[in-house]
């Protein structure tokens, strides 16, 4: 009975399940419910006053989401963590805690096209004001702070492009700032990077992509690193000043450095509503028991095609952080040792034309607006998921007229590879 | 005493050795924290013991107030101070006065004074700080797993059926020594600024 940390796949398999009590069962059952009988009025009190842990509604939580709350947690190394309807939920949620109307917050100008739409213009509507910084340019960010700042987002591994954010560098402004960073790790996993130990205080992820893993469940989740001082000065009154809503609880002083998960439950979850179903709760925890070995097939195979591009005379360039020229490969050594995400984006000389009847010729890459599926995927960004962008700011976060993104599989790679080839040389 | 990260073993060997708790500062608002882990602990079948000077004359979930631990007059296992880190001192100083001494002296969540905690461990007494007995027997018992929380335990044996008051068992496997890594770093961070 030792303390001692098991290893990153042993906690992808058990970290947060046991056999179920009353029946033995030893995968997770799909507690499909929308609610849990109290004990008796003052168990029903307490639950609702925050005065005990326990079951109450699905909206709220549900068991088997907590088995994949607890997982993903265990694998970030944070302390607690809430899983929510989807990626773009999990952002909602997190700002809700973090900005009052009228606040600010910075963001890697590199980011799904669907964070940049959602930050740009339905967070407008909130009075969250989203202030653009250059992952590639550290002091960009320094020079966006202001009063009204109160986080920074980035992603690990940036969507399309898959350039490695120097996470350190950006926490130590953070920091400094006196704001959480907020770090988007949909791409790396925590297999092969996590941004906790690189000091990011808030991780969320699209469970969507590499974690569930199969392309089946729409899901999302917030890790808390349970390393911010929320009662610091005042500037997060969700988490420092008492709520109305809960009899004036103050929700940092009685949950301590798992405060914030609780205030996305008790306070975004709760009110806004982004519940995850259980059964998607079910397919995603079933996924990630196999992340380990899935991913380090994605990046593998990502790597050997990205080495046969780059030597095809029908490529232009192949931006992945993994091969050794890349201007990312040194940020990839440190941050992504075991490989750079599975993720990449390559530009053809035929440029637009030749990207679409690519997309057309190829038979086993589908074309569709997803990554991190067990199937190989290709789409071309600049006319579907960074459609709503102007061409300028396609160009900045790395989805130009001819730029087309793969998302690699794991399938044989000398499979995938003559997929590519016959669909670029005809 | 590592204070800076407890290993699970010896939070849970108190955890399930202690049988008697005075709570100083244990208030009647049912807002405050300290209501909530007397109440918690108190179903969880600890004896528990509110005391606060400023509440005599009233009781906490059937148990009287005493206005000091001097004034509970029988032996206790554990103080739980429910105070800032600047009242601990005298706390501390009082339970030192006690005859038999306390085995356990626990400092709550947010509260940490190394000076107190030297002169406790000095005189045998094992000491936790920055900690709440609640989320840690919920922890440790899996049960605040239903939050979302991260436990740092694994357990591949059917627990005991959960029943009214929830008397699960302290008795699974640890795997992160107490805390996770970056959160003992972030709060020796904020001691060593303070």
């Amino acid at each position: 009975m030792s303390d001692r940390l098991p290893g990153f796949s042993t906690l992808a398999v058990h970290a947060g399940a046991q056999p179920d009590p009353t029946t033995g069962a030893r995968a997770t059952p799909i507690y499909q419910t929308t609610s849990f009988v109290f004990n008796d009025a003052d168990h029903a009190a307490s639950l609702f006053g925050l005065q005990s842990f326990g079951n109450i509604y699905t909206r709220i939580g549900n068991p088997t989401n907590a088995v994949l709350e607890e997982r993903v947690a265990a694998l970030e190394g944070g302390t607690a963590a809430l899983a929510v309807a989807s990626g773009h939920a999990a952002q909602v949620v997190v700002m809700q805690q973090l900005l009052q109307p009228g606040d600010e917050f910075i963001a890697a100008r590199k980011l799904y096209g669907g964070s940049i739409n959602q930050f740009t213009h339905s967070f407008k509507s909130f009075g969250w004001n989203v202030v653009w910084a250059d992952p590639d340019d550290i002091a960009s960010f320094e020079r966006a702070v202001t009063p009204r700042t109160k986080a920074i987002f980035v992603e690990s591994i940036a969507n399309p492009g898959g350039s490695i954010t120097d996470i350190e560098a950006i926490s130590t402004v953070a920091r400094k700032a006196g704001v959480p960073l907020i770090v988007d790790n949909t791409l790396a996993t925590p297999y092969l990077i996590k941004p906790i130990d690189h000091g990011a205080d808030i991780v969320v992820h699209s469970l969507t992509k590499f974690l569930g893993g199969h392309g089946n469940s729409i899901g999302g989740v917030i890790v808390d690193a349970g390393t911010f001082d929320w009662s610091k000065d005042g500037k997060y009154p969700m988490l420092s000043e008492p709520r109305p809503e809960y009899h004036g609880i103050k929700l940092h002083e009685t949950f301590g450095n798992f405060a914030f998960a609780i205030a996305c439950r008790v306070l975004g979850l709760r009110d806004l509503g982004p519940a995850l179903s259980p059964f998607n709760a079910f397919l995603i925890l079933t996924g990630i028991e196999t992340l380990p070995l899935r991913m380090q097939k994605h990046c593998d195979n990502a790597k050997a095609i990205a080495e046969f591009l780059s030597g095809h005379s029908a490529v232009a360039s192949v931006s992945y952080a993994g091969l050794a020229g890349d201007r990312y490969n040194q940020l990839a050594r440190k941050y992504a040792p075991k490989g750079a995400g599975a993720v990449f984006t390559f530009s053809l000389k035929g440029g637009y034309d030749a990207g679409v009847s690519l997309v057309s010729k190829l038979t086993l890459f589908s074309h569709l607006a997803n990554v991190g599926d067990t199937r190989s995927l290709v789409i071309h960004p600049a006319s579907t998921t960074h459609s709503q962008l102007d061409d300028a700011a396609k160009v900045k976060s790395g989805a130009g007229p001819d730029v087309v993104r793969l998302s690699i599989g794991i399938e044989d790679k000398e499979d995938l590879i003559a997929d590519l080839d016959q669909a670029l040389g005809a | 005493m590592n204070h800076d990260a407890y290993p699970d073993n010896y939070i849970r060997g108190i955890l399930n050795s202690v049988k008697s708790i005075a709570m100083v500062g244990a208030s009647p608002v049912n807002v405050r924290p300290s209501y909530f882990a007397f109440k918690y602990l108190a179903q969880r079948g600890y004896d528990m013991i509110p005391v606060n000077p400023g509440h005599i004359g009233k009781e906490l979930l059937g148990k009287p107030f005493v206005a000091s631990l001097h004034d509970i007059g029988r032996p206790v296992d554990m103080i739980d101070i429910f105070r800032n880190s600047s009242h601990i001192m005298p706390v501390v100083e009082e339970a030192l006065k006690l005859d038999p001494l306390p085995k356990v002296i626990w400092m709550q969540l947010g509260a940490r004074d190394d000076a107190a905690a030297e002169k406790a461990e000095a005189a045998g007494i094992k000491v936790v700080m920055n900690r709440c007995p609640k989320i840690e027997y919920g922890r440790l018992s899996s049960e605040i797993s239903w939050m979302g929380v991260n436990s740092r335990t694994l357990s591949s044996k059917r627990p005991p059926a959960p029943t009214q008051g929830m008397q699960l068992s302290l008795n699974r496997m640890s795997v992160g020594g107490g805390n996770t890594a970056a959160a003992d770093r972030a709060a020796k961070n904020k001691t060593e600024q303070s």
